[in-house]
């Protein structure tokens, strides 16, 4: 029925609005043009979430779903400009540092929060200070770790020294400073996650309450919050920050499958789906005319390598070269992703400040022919045998197959999926180091430099190396790029990084992350997107009825 | 009677105990440490790690970890989410809603089941009696995700009856889709299990009886024959409620009903053990309840049933 139905809309916007017409009473697909009609400036939005797994507090938000919450709540120092990566200040008037390490944040005076408070450096201090405090459980506190006196507040074992981080100085209601342990000369990037907002005084007092009925200093104020069901937030209109609510407030709706998403959707009951379900991708495009969305972002989708195994222990690393040359990602992310993701040509996501194409180079181009030749200079993959660990309760048997499926065709070397029942046992096998020869692996961006993508996942001690990794001229390299006094020679001397990783790789990149979206017929215009995959919801206009 | 009822409820007690035991043990044998995946595919933060699993007491031996969880049963304690939240205010929001669709889809399969049923015993071999055997095997052999994106499809998406899902979980009347899908399956059963006792008992000797006593055909049908084929009907409908209430995780996603199904389900797969346990042993306190409730209605529905 659906496919019957879908066929009609292939012909584009003007069609489907025509044709809605002609097609009343069926409610689902009565589309017309993203520009008809007038904004109305007070209108509500309905977006897709699920119940946030922690109390609404600025550091305990690791899920892209309670995070989105909290960036309509809350406005930070700056935020990054889409597409470039850019910073740009928010409630920071400036953020300067002479040497990477000493930084002085200047904040635009007259800012308050919903209840009335004064935004101060004291509001950034505290909150910051208690962020990190392992007492209070916040999931990202770990953020902070770049900050002197960080560890008093939260040692490696036992409790907290001290509730406060030396580093940080109030100087007056408008400045403060901040002294980090060492050189990190992107740290003013950092600060646009959502760890770094500012709480009022009122939070102290029972912050456990106040994560249940937050009030935050950004565009949007809270108002509701049904569990499991829905949050809601109405425009601030005292706010004073530059990314003003083009709406008049969001309903944060609680979706536990993707499929219910979807037909709501498409009945209007709800107007942005965060990703089709997998069932739909095939006719989402024809059923939504151009209200559907493809968007790409920062995140991308490697194979690893567990060194650790007798596989790869010793291995040529022309092996692993041909391993990743037999891939045919142009196909595969064409048929079995539906185009919904990019082929990848290097170790960093796009749109990430000293993103480089091609600096995986030959590995990352599909060559059956020399993929067979390496792999036989190499001495050949042992046992001729590899397999992919992945997780299950995620869709990724289908990719998996076909990336085994290329490489047994072009190369010969049998390949299966070796599936986990959950993410949790996946994990638990790479954390304990019983992979039994790759595994599926993957990166969205923290903040948009280079670093981020390179820095914690290929050091051979960085936290995100899970495969055990080794390369000397990776780790000196990466060494010198933290202690740079400047963003330029940092990203600079990343890029010079990334292009040993070429030599020895230590993960197969696959492609880059696009999110396969809609938006209902209620939103005017297409929804812009920021470069974490998530919509800026600030700047979606509604529709008058 | 009393001491039967006595004897029954201090049966509960290992049952009960028996129960939570295995289902603590079994989440504790699920693969993954459910604090470390918190953090998703980023690197967990192993000071912190170790706080959070001293705080929900995750670093004590098993034995410990249950014998604690226990102790603060009996006291009324239901412990808390990973979130922080309280799991007994997480059961007051969601057991509600899955009462409320679980009563709904009761209503339809007690209703029409056991009308269908009496129509088809009373016509046997007529063609009522074919009709409803065929459209019940229909519905016993279609699984209830299939049934509900097929209802799903022609009442909201095509018909525009009502909305794809459910947008108020307490609104009754938006229930009804959901409910009829999950009684569906049971409504099939019940059917068939009045069909073949009325089709029995309408042959026995007291319902010539009554008919040769020239007793009116609605007092014949409605109290001689249907509460002596009731008992059977009953058994089902008792044990029914319990699945019910479980067999609702899968309407619930389609519908996207917020209630208990769903919370299971996201603990289980979240492998937060106080909150699968809790959920599972309320509904096992459902199904010791409503057993023992069936188990005295027979009294009612047979005075020749006594118990001592």
């Amino acid at each position: 029925m659906r496919g019957a139905k879908s066929a009609k809309w292939v012909t584009g916007a003007i069609v489907v609005a025509m044709a809605a017409t002609a097609c009343g009473g069926d409610k689902s697909d009565s589309g017309s043009g993203l520009t008809d009609g007038k904004v109305d400036p007070n209108g509500t939005l309905v977006v897709q979430t699920s119940e946030p797994q922690n109390p609404l507090q600025p550091a305990n938000a690791k899920e892209s779903q309670g995070h989105r919450v909290l960036k309509s709540l809350f406005s930070g120092l700056v935020t990054y400009e889409p597409g470039t990566g850019k910073i740009k200040n928010i409630n920071a008037e400036s953020v300067t540092s002479s040497d990477a390490k000493h930084w002085t944040v200047k904040l635009k005076p007259g800012w308050k929060f919903h209840n009335g408070e004064p935004v101060t450096a004291k509001s950034y201090v505290d909150s910051w200070n208690w962020s990190a405090n392992t007492k209070n459980n916040q999931i990202n506190s770990q953020w902070f770790s770049d900050i002197e006196g960080y560890d008093d507040v939260h040692p490696a074992e036992g409790d907290p020294k001290s509730d406060k981080m030396s580093g940080l100085k109030v100087v007056s209601d408008t400045e403060f400073t901040i002294a980090l342990k060492s050189k990190v000369s992107y740290f003013n990037y950092k600060l646009g996650y959502s760890v770094w907002y500012p709480l009022p005084d009122a939070f102290f007092k029972n912050p456990k309450e106040y994560g249940q009925k937050p009030v935050g200093n950004g565009p949007y104020k809270f108002e509701s919050w049904d569990h499991n069901d829905k949050i809601v937030v109405k425009r601030f209109d005292g706010y004073q920050g530059p990314d003003k609510a083009k709406n008049g407030g969001i309903t944060f709706k609680n979706y536990t499958t993707a499929d219910a998403a979807y037909n709501d959707l498409r009945s209007n009951n709800l107007d942005w789906i965060e990703q089709i379900p997998d069932t739909s991708l095939t006719n989402y495009k024809q059923d939504l005319g151009d209200r559907a969305i493809t968007n790409e972002y920062s995140a991308i989708q490697d194979v690893a390598f567990a060194f650790y195994t007798d596989q790869w222990k010793s291995i040529d690393p022309k092996v692993l070269t041909g391993l990743s040359m037999a891939i045919d990602r142009d196909t595969i992310t064409k048929t079995t992703l539906h185009g919904s993701r990019v082929p990848a040509t290097s170790f960093v996501a796009k749109g990430v400040i000293g993103y480089q194409a091609n600096s995986c180079g030959e590995a990352c181009t599909f060559n059956p022919e020399k993929a067979k030749q390496y792999i036989k200079d190499g001495g050949g993959v042992p046992g001729n045998k590899i397999s992919i660990q992945y997780n299950a309760d995620q869709p990724h048997k289908t990719w998996v197959d076909a990336v085994c499926n290329s490489i047994r065709k072009s190369t010969g070397i049998e390949c299966v999926g070796d599936s986990k029942p959950n993410f949790k046992a996946d994990l638990d096998q790479r954390e304990k180091k019983q992979v039994k020869s790759m595994y599926r692996s993957g990166w969205v961006l923290d903040y948009p430099v280079n670093a981020n993508f390179l820095r914690d996942l290929y050091g051979s001690k960085a936290d995100g190396n899970q495969g055990a990794y080794e390369n000397k001229e990776f780790d000196e390299l990466a060494a010198k790029a933290d202690q740079a006094n400047t963003l330029d020679e940092t990203v600079k001397l990343y890029q010079e990084a990334e292009k040993t990783l070429a030599k020895k790789l230590p993960v197969i990149p696959l492609w880059y992350y696009a999110t396969n979206a809609g938006q209902s017929t209620k939103v005017y215009g297409k929804m812009p997107y920021g470069q974490d995959g998530d919509p800026i919801l600030t700047d979606v206009q509604v529709k008058q009825k | 009677m009393g001491r039967y009822v006595a004897r029954r409820l201090l049966q509960m007690i290992p049952v009960f105990i028996g129960t939570t035991l295995l289902i603590f043990l079994m989440v504790h044998v699920l693969p993954g440490d459910p604090i470390k995946a918190l953090w998703g595919d980023k690197a967990a933060d192993p000071a912190q790690v170790a706080v959070l699993r001293h705080k929900f007491g995750l670093d004590l031996p098993l034995w410990q970890q249950y014998t604690n969880y226990m102790a603060d049963l009996f006291q009324g304690k239901f412990g808390e989410t990973f979130g922080g939240r309280q799991v007994s205010d997480l059961m007051a929001e969601s057991f509600p809603v899955t009462i409320r669709l679980a009563l709904v889809a009761f209503v339809i399969e007690v209703v029409l089941g056991i009308t269908l049923g009496v129509f088809a015993g009373l016509k046997a071999g007529k063609a009522v009696d074919t009709a409803v055997l065929i459209f019940t095997l229909l519905v016993i052999s279609v699984p209830v995700f299939v049934l509900g994106y097929i209802f799903q499809t022609v009442f909201a998406t095509e018909l525009g009856w009502v909305t794809p899902s459910v947008q108020d979980s307490e609104d009754f009347t938006q229930l009804i889709l959901p409910g009829a899908v999950l009684g569906s399956l049971s409504l099939a059963y019940v059917a068939r299990l009045t069909r073949t006792t009325i089709s029995e008992n309408v042959r026995s000797d007291y319902m010539r009886t009554a008919l040769a006593k020239g007793l009116p055909r609605r007092r014949i049908v409605g109290v001689h024959l249907l509460r002596n084929s009731l008992i059977p009907v009953v058994t089902f409908l008792g044990t029914d409620i319990g699945a019910l209430m479980g067999g609702a995780i899968v309407t619930e996603g389609i519908f996207n009903v917020q209630g208990i199904g769903q919370q299971l389900y996201r603990a289980v797969s979240q492998g937060e053990g106080t909150t699968t346990v809790g959920i599972v042993t309320v509904l096992v306190i459902v199904f010791l309840f409503t057993s023992l409730i069936v188990d005295l209605l027979y009294a009612v529905l047979d005075p020749r049933i006594r118990y001592a």
